[in-house]
């Protein structure tokens, strides 16, 4: 085909792209993926049955602010990643601020406690399913955002796939969190970002092979 | 392109154009075989036309564009595993002046012009890309050859300092 044929081709009934294309895509394939797993989560584990006294509470709300500041951090660089000429900025340090905010609350919590206490709070009573079940949660909302991302142009595939990863992972702990009854903050600065940590690597390693374009 | 991505035909067929030249020039002096430029030239174009949605105008399109085409050449090596000659971090080759034409920084520039007062606008338009003389200019918008002299040196600062603000 000749290129000038090609050009023509490609000009001729040339769609509109409205602003904040990217923005809105990622967000589809987020909310998608998001509608699956919470489907997932009400079949599979239940929302916990004291959800509504729960919410009187600080810790549930400091879960929530956690997953849900690493998640929008993550959002904001998974859209400048997206472009091809995408560098991190701002969002690239803000995405660990989260979790340097966790790890004053746990170890402050930590701090004059007898062994016991201290096991307990790191530990509570779920600590050998939470990672599991934040990636079992996470894998409809991955899916979602990586069927977004590959209609865009990253070019450091590794790095947008990690944070992909990442941003998926918070999501799919938020979502978990519905569930979980946790309310100590060791718990969540190890199990939480645990899970989240795990699907940003699983995010590195299919980045390279599902982000090619 | 911010023409193209609110659906117009015909502005996006002659930013094409220019760009196949310019890529074109550019894949040449990187593979050598015009066949292969000439693939690579088509299949950027396309990849170019299917992620359109990730320009942000807000930022240079001369940027965006040369991301695409670099990561189609780096792509093309991987493919034929051979091994690049030349180290492609390097700047100087990717955006060489014998093929940076002028033609596509252009559209930064109108895009910055665009930012200028009227005024300042078409004097540095004048003087700096139509090239008439400073006495030229001075007649044309009815002032004094110091005042085009002192206009087009304060809209070009204020260009400059807006090239600064966008550097990521």
């Amino acid at each position: 085909m000749k290129t000038d044929d090609l050009i023509s081709a490609l000009a001729t009934e040339l769609d509109p792209v409205p602003p904040r294309a990217v923005a809105n895509r990622l967000a589809l394939g987020l909310g998608l993926g998001a509608v699956i797993s919470v489907a997932v989560m009400v079949l599979w584990l239940g929302v916990r049955p004291d959800l509504m006294p729960a919410m009187h509470t600080g810790p549930f709300w400091m879960k929530f602010a956690y997953v849900l500041s690493i998640a929008a951090f993550g959002f904001g660089l998974v859209d400048r990643l997206a472009r091809p000429d995408g560098e991190g900025g701002v969002f690239g340090p803000l995405i660990l601020a989260p979790l340097g905010i966790m790890i004053v609350l746990a170890a402050w919590q930590l701090i004059g406690q007898p062994h016991d206490v201290r096991m307990q709070l790191m530990l509570g009573q779920s600590y050998q399913v939470c990672a599991r079940n934040i990636m079992v949660l996470t894998i409809p909302i991955f899916a979602g955002l990586f069927w977004s991302l590959r209609a865009f142009a990253p070019t450091r595939l590794t790095f947008t796939g990690a944070v992909a990863g990442v941003l998926a992972g918070a999501a799919g702990t938020f979502i978990y969190a519905f569930h979980c009854t946790e309310s100590a903050a060791p718990f969540v600065a190890i199990w939480y970002t645990l899970g989240i940590a795990a699907c940003g690597l699983v995010g590195a390693l299919f980045g390279r092979l599902l982000l090619r374009w | 392109m911010v023409r193209s991505l609110a659906g117009d035909g015909a502005a996006y067929a002659a930013l094409l154009r220019r760009l196949g030249d310019h890529l074109r020039a550019y894949y040449l002096r990187r593979l050598g075989r015009a066949a292969d430029a000439e693939d690579l030239l088509q299949e950027t174009l396309i990849a170019m036309h299917a992620r359109r949605s990730t320009y942000d105008p807000s930022r240079p399109f001369t940027a965006w564009m040369h991301a695409i085409a670099r990561y189609k050449l780096i792509d093309f090596y991987r493919r034929t595993r051979r091994r690049a000659e030349e180290p492609l971090d390097d700047p100087d080759i990717l955006f060489g002046s014998e093929d940076a034409s002028a033609a596509e920084a252009q559209l930064d520039v109108e895009r910055l012009l665009g930012r200028l007062p009227e005024k300042t606008r078409r004097l540095i338009r004048d003087v700096k890309i139509e090239g008439l003389s400073t006495a030229e200019a001075a007649a044309r918008h009815g002032i004094s050859e110091s005042a085009v002299k002192v206009g087009v040196h304060r809209g070009l600062k204020s260009l400059g300092a807006k090239l600064e603000d966008e550097r990521p």
